[in-house]
């Protein structure tokens, strides 16, 4: 039951082709639903029953937030897709850029049928220049064949997609601010509500997804909302893509169904590299508060499994840490991620991602107080929850689950002035 | 069309704007122009920045953002705004070959440092150094989403994955 989504065309030559798309059925849900066999509120409906719920990382049920625009109001909508990947550890949707583009394209006409917008934009991180240029390419088919455009295979609907390529940001994958971006802005969040499906790209509605769950569409349409549900567990419909990196044998993107354990997903990546003990893992992108090994190794692959045990699947990006990684400066790395990253409109972010990078920082470099660690939570917490968007969760939740699950190593850093791990 | 929302443009567009940049570079703009609605001229700054400064061996200046910001009838602080925000703008002069070495998690785990020690060894600088005789500068960036091929690096628009010492050399020694 792997590759049966968005990886589906992997096993093709060059499955990026339209006219290899299309020898496995490629853009035939399109052609029923444009020929009526199937009505907007259908879709919205299989959507709504494959409990898919959003792949870029905050798990919002996909056909809810269709459902929040109606197809009647009068004026411009648009389909957004969210390519913009940048939570350290995700490397899925560069995968279905440059594999599965036209399945991504037909998810994104479908979307745009079912809340009747004309107009799509693909936001793909500047840093993929290959990919875009897949991406791009197979736009191009596509407008070629009739399948984008005006007057869709002469059905009387139009729809037209282009891509804006990012700038190096990571705060542009929040969905608001990737909206400033694409109007020609700074990327900073905007204040919600109004939400996008009210007051989108362009003062517009507009619904905005990651890539893997606009990629999923055409599937779900096909096979049925019921059968992607079913490939999953409760609450946690589908297959799911999972960037699985750090010290494994063979990293990579599998496509598994939701409620895989945990140890079956890193056999497949072949394992813990030179037969190390598998020390700790973030299970859903770096944001995702970390969980030591051994209680990992008991987990299943699904929202509710890693939520019960205090983290978060996110966008599915699990880094796997052996023995000899020293937890304090896997932190360190961290929380300068999130400095660097803030986009400084709000001040408990702007200040506190640096008071978290240099606290962890001199604990890292034999300069630790004893009273760090109590800084370091007091700092969190005065983050957390006081923000526009939620960077700074994604800043305060990796420091709040190191300290509560390596704890030991900070307060031998600071008492010893050096590494417990040797590192 | 909100306040908020409106377009910054509180410009009165410039004249004479066939005068600005090369035919071709225009030509380029122009392409990613057409991509927004016409009110939206603004949207294709983010585009127009990197293809001046791909124009210009890979850096902005003063005279280039204003340049854009004219042919876009932006304000000139709004185009500023743009290229100071996002990290793939360079405003200072950078070497013919831009080395962005990832260093966050996954590429740490898997000794990204190490790949960075042997890029200041072998070129005789710091990350965010130009080497003397302008063929490389070596710049940290975050995480590329490339961690299934840590380290990574990229150059210009490719990227370079699994990275060892070895593999390093070769590469760098085999661009001119
Ligand atoms: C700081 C930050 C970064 C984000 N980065 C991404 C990203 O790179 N890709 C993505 O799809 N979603 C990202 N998101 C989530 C988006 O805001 C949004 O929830 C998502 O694109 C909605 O699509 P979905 O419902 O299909 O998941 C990010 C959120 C935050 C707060
Ligand atoms: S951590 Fe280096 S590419 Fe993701």
């Amino acid at each position: 039951m792997a590759n049966e989504v968005c990886l589906r065309n992997n096993d093709l030559e060059r499955p990026w082709l339209l006219e290899q798309y299309q020898s496995r059925g490629g853009y035939e849900q399109l052609k029923r639903i444009l020929a009526g066999e199937i009505t907007p509120a259908q879709v919205i409906d299989e959507v709504k029953a494959a409990n898919l719920r959003g792949r870029g990382g905050a798990g919002f049920p996909t056909g809810m937030k269709w459902s929040f625009i109606s197809r009647e109001a009068p004026g411009q909508k648009y389909v957004v897709c969210n390519s913009d990947e940048g939570e350290p550890g995700t490397f899925k949707d560069r995968d279905i850029l440059r594999y599965n583009p036209h399945q991504l394209i037909e998810g994104m006409i479908i979307a745009g049928y079912a809340i009747g917008a004309t107009r799509g934009y693909n936001y793909i991180r500047g840093e993929f220049w290959e990919p875009y240029m897949r991406f791009q390419g197979a736009i191009d088919e596509a407008r070629e064949a009739g399948l984008l455009g005006e007057n869709i295979l002469g059905s009387g609907f139009d729809f037209d997609l282009h891509v804006h390529l990012g700038g190096g940001a990571y705060v542009c994958g929040e969905e608001t601010a990737l909206l400033e971006s694409i109007e020609g802005k700074k990327g900073q969040p905007r204040f919600k509500p109004p939400f996008p499906a009210h007051f989108g790209l362009y003062g517009r509605p507009t619904i905005i997804n990651n890539t893997e769950s606009l990629c999923s569409i055409p599937v779900i349409i096909e096979k049925g909302g019921k059968w992607f549900s079913e490939i999953g567990v409760a609450n946690s419909g589908g297959s799911k893509l999972f960037s699985i990196s750090g010290n494994i044998n063979k990293p990579g993107v599998y496509e598994i169904p939701m409620g895989t354990p945990f140890a079956e997903l890193l056999e497949m990546a072949g394992g813990m590299r030179d037969g190390r003990k598998c020390k700790a893992v973030i299970p859903g992108g770096s944001s995702s508060p970390v969980i030591p090994g051994e209680q990992m190794l008991d987990l299943t692959m699904d929202y509710d499994s890693i939520q019960g045990a205090g983290s978060m699947l996110g966008s599915g990006a699990v880094i796997v840490m052996d023995d000899t990684n020293c937890m304090v400066r896997v932190l360190e790395r961290m929380s300068y991620f999130y400095y660097e990253e803030s986009c400084g409109q709000c001040t408990p972010c702007r200040e506190g991602t640096g008071w978290l990078y240099r606290v962890v920082s001199r604990i890292e470099n034999g300069q630790g107080r004893p009273e760090d660690l109590e800084l370091l939570e007091d700092v969190t917490r005065k983050i957390a929850g006081r923000t526009i968007c939620a960077l700074g969760d994604a800043a305060a939740m990796p420091v709040q689950g190191m300290l509560k699950h390596f704890r030991d190593e900070f307060e031998y850093h600071i008492e010893h002035k050096r590494c417990k791990v040797g590192a | 069309m909100g306040f908020k929302n409106a377009p910054m443009t509180t410009v009165k567009p410039v004249e004479g704007k066939e005068n600005l940049f090369s035919p071709e570079v225009r030509a380029e703009i122009d392409s990613w122009i057409a991509k927004y609605p016409e009110q939206w001229r603004q949207s294709a700054v983010m585009a127009a920045l990197r293809i001046v400064q791909d124009a210009n061996g890979g850096y902005l200046t003063e005279a280039l953002m204003d340049q854009v910001a004219a042919y876009l009838d932006m304000p000139a602080i709004a185009v500023y705004e743009v290229a100071t925000f996002y990290s793939m703008y360079e405003l200072k002069p950078v070497g013919r070959h831009k080395v962005c070495v990832c260093t966050n998690v996954s590429c740490m785990v898997n000794g990204s440092d190490k790949i960075v020690d042997h890029m200041e060894q072998k070129l005789g600088i710091k990350l965010g150094e130009t080497t003397e005789d302008g063929r490389y500068t070596l710049k940290e960036v975050e995480c590329l989403g490339a961690c299934g091929g840590a380290p990574m690096f990229q150059i210009g628009t490719k990227y370079y994955e699994n990275l060892t010492p070895e593999l390093v050399d070769s590469i760098l020694d085999g661009l001119e």
